[in-house]
C-alpha cells in the first residue's frame, strides 16, 4: 500500500503510521455468500458470526437483469430499493471476510452473478421441513463452480435427519460438507464457515477456478 | 412481494411509487449518477478496495458532495459495499460514482498479487479466493476467533 505520496496535499497524507492504517482498513477482501429459501435464517447465521450492515441495492441501475427476471416492463422500469444486509468480519493483517445472505426471489439472481463472481465460496442453508427450498441454490453453485457447503438450520420443531440421508434427498456430490447447525449460536455458525475455507483450500488446491 | 402490494401505493399505467423515509432521501438515483447506470470501465466488484491515491483533483469543483465524501473515506481502505453502507446509497450508485474516482485517477484498486508459484513470482497470480496461503491463515484465524 502507498499511503504516502510526494505529490499529496499535506492535509490529505495518511497517519505516517503505517501499520494504524493497515488496522484500519482492509487490504483484500473475501466474499462468502449464504444462500436458501425465505425464513431459513440466513441472517441469523451471518448476524450470529459478524456484525451486520445495511446495504442498499437499486435494481433499475443494474440492467444486468433485464432478461433475467420476468418483471412486466413498467415494474422493470421503475425504481426499486432492496435492502439486504451483509456481516464483515475483520481478520488480523488486514484480511477482511464479507458475508452476503443472497435473496432468494429470481428477480435478485443478478446480484447472485454479481456477489459469486470471485467468492470464496458459499453456504447453502437447508430446513428439513423445506429442502426443496435448496434446490435452486445447489443448482446455481454446482454450475458457477463454486464451493459450497451444505449447512442444516435445526429448527426446534423440525424432524431431525442425518447428513447422508440429506445428502440422498438433495442428491448433493459425496465431496460437497454436510454439516448440521444452529444458525443462532457464534459457534456452531463459526463450524459452517470453517467447513467452507476448508472445503475451497482442498479444491484450490486442485484445479483453478475464475 | 411485489413492492406495488404495498397499502397506499399508486395504480394504474405510469404509476409511480412514493419511498418512505426508510428508503432514504428522495433523490432519483440516476440523478446522483447523471443519468448513467453502469460504470464507464470494468465494473468494479462488491468488495473491491478502494483507496485514494493521494492525487489532487484537476477539477475539484467537478467533483459531486457524494464524490467528496466517497473521496474521504478512501483516505483510508474501504470496501466498495462499506463505502455503500456507510453513504447510505444503493451499491449501483455507487459503483459508479467510485468508478468516476478511479478513472480520474483519485482512487486506486487495492490488487491483491500472490505469485502463484515461488519459482516463477512475475508469470501469473492467483485471485485472493484461489490462493492457498490466503486461505490457510483465514482457517487458522477463524478457528482461534
Amino acid at each position: 500500500m502507498n499511503s504516502a505520496r510526494s505529490d499529496s496535499p499535506p492535509a490529505a497524507v495518511a497517519s505516517p503510521d503505517e501499520a494504524d492504517d493497515r488496522e484500519d482498513g482492509p487490504r483484500v477482501a473475501l466474499k462468502i455468500l449464504v444462500a436458501g429459501g425465505f425464513g431459513v435464517g440466513k441472517t441469523t447465521l451471518v448476524g450470529a458470526v459478524s456484525e451486520i450492515r445495511p446495504l442498499r441495492t437499486e435494481e433499475s441501475l443494474t440492467d444486468a437483469s433485464v432478461g433475467v427476471d420476468d418483471l412486466d416492463g413498467v415494474a422493470a422500469k421503475t425504481t426499486t430499493t432492496v435492502a439486504m444486509d451483509f456481516g464483515r468480519i475483520t481478520l488480523r493483517d488486514g484480511v477482511a471476510i464479507y458475508l452476503f445472505g443472497t435473496p432468494g426471489q429470481e428477480r435478485f439472481w443478478f446480484m447472485w452473478n454479481e456477489l459469486s463472481r470471485g467468492a470464496l465460496g458459499a453456504v447453502v442453508l437447508a430446513d428439513t421441513r423445506r429442502l426443496t427450498a435448496s434446490f435452486a441454490s445447489i443448482d446455481y453453485f454446482e454450475r458457477k463452480g463454486t464451493p459450497f457447503v451444505v449447512a442444516v438450520n435445526c429448527f426446534d420443531n423440525a424432524d431431525h435427519y442425518d447428513p447422508p440421508e440429506i445428502r440422498t434427498a438433495l442428491d448433493i456430490d459425496p465431496h460437497v460438507p454436510i454439516l448440521l447447525c444452529d444458525a443462532r449460536h457464534t459457534v456452531s455458525a463459526k463450524q459452517v464457515l470453517v467447513s467452507l475455507v476448508e472445503h475451497a483450500l482442498r479444491l484450490a488446491g486442485g484445479t483453478r477456478r475464475v | 412481494m411485489d413492492p406495488s402490494d404495498v397499502p397506499g401505493a399508486p395504480r394504474g399505467p405510469g404509476r409511480e411509487r412514493w419511498l418512505d423515509a426508510a428508503a432514504g432521501p428522495i433523490v432519483r438515483p440516476y440523478a446522483v449518477t447523471r443519468g448513467r447506470t453502469r460504470p464507464s470501465g470494468e465494473p468494479l466488484d462488491i468488495v473491491a478496495i478502494l483507496v485514494a491515491t493521494g492525487r489532487a483533483a484537476s477539477e475539484p469543483g467537478r467533483l459531486s458532495r457524494h464524490q467528496r465524501r466517497l473521496l474521504a473515506l478512501c483516505r483510508r481502505p474501504h470496501a466498495l459495499a462499506d463505502l455503500a453502507s456507510d453513504l447510505n446509497l444503493p451499491f449501483g450508485v455507487i459503483r459508479v460514482l467510485a468508478g468516476d474516482l478511479v478513472d480520474s485517477g483519485l482512487v486506486e484498486v487495492q490488487r491483491w498479487a500472490a505469485p502463484a508459484s515461488p519459482l516463477s513470482p512475475s508469470t501469473t497470480y492467483v485471485q485472493p479466493h484461489n490462493d492457498p496461503n490466503l486461505l490457510r491463515r483465514v482457517l487458522d484465524e477463524l478457528r482461534a476467533l
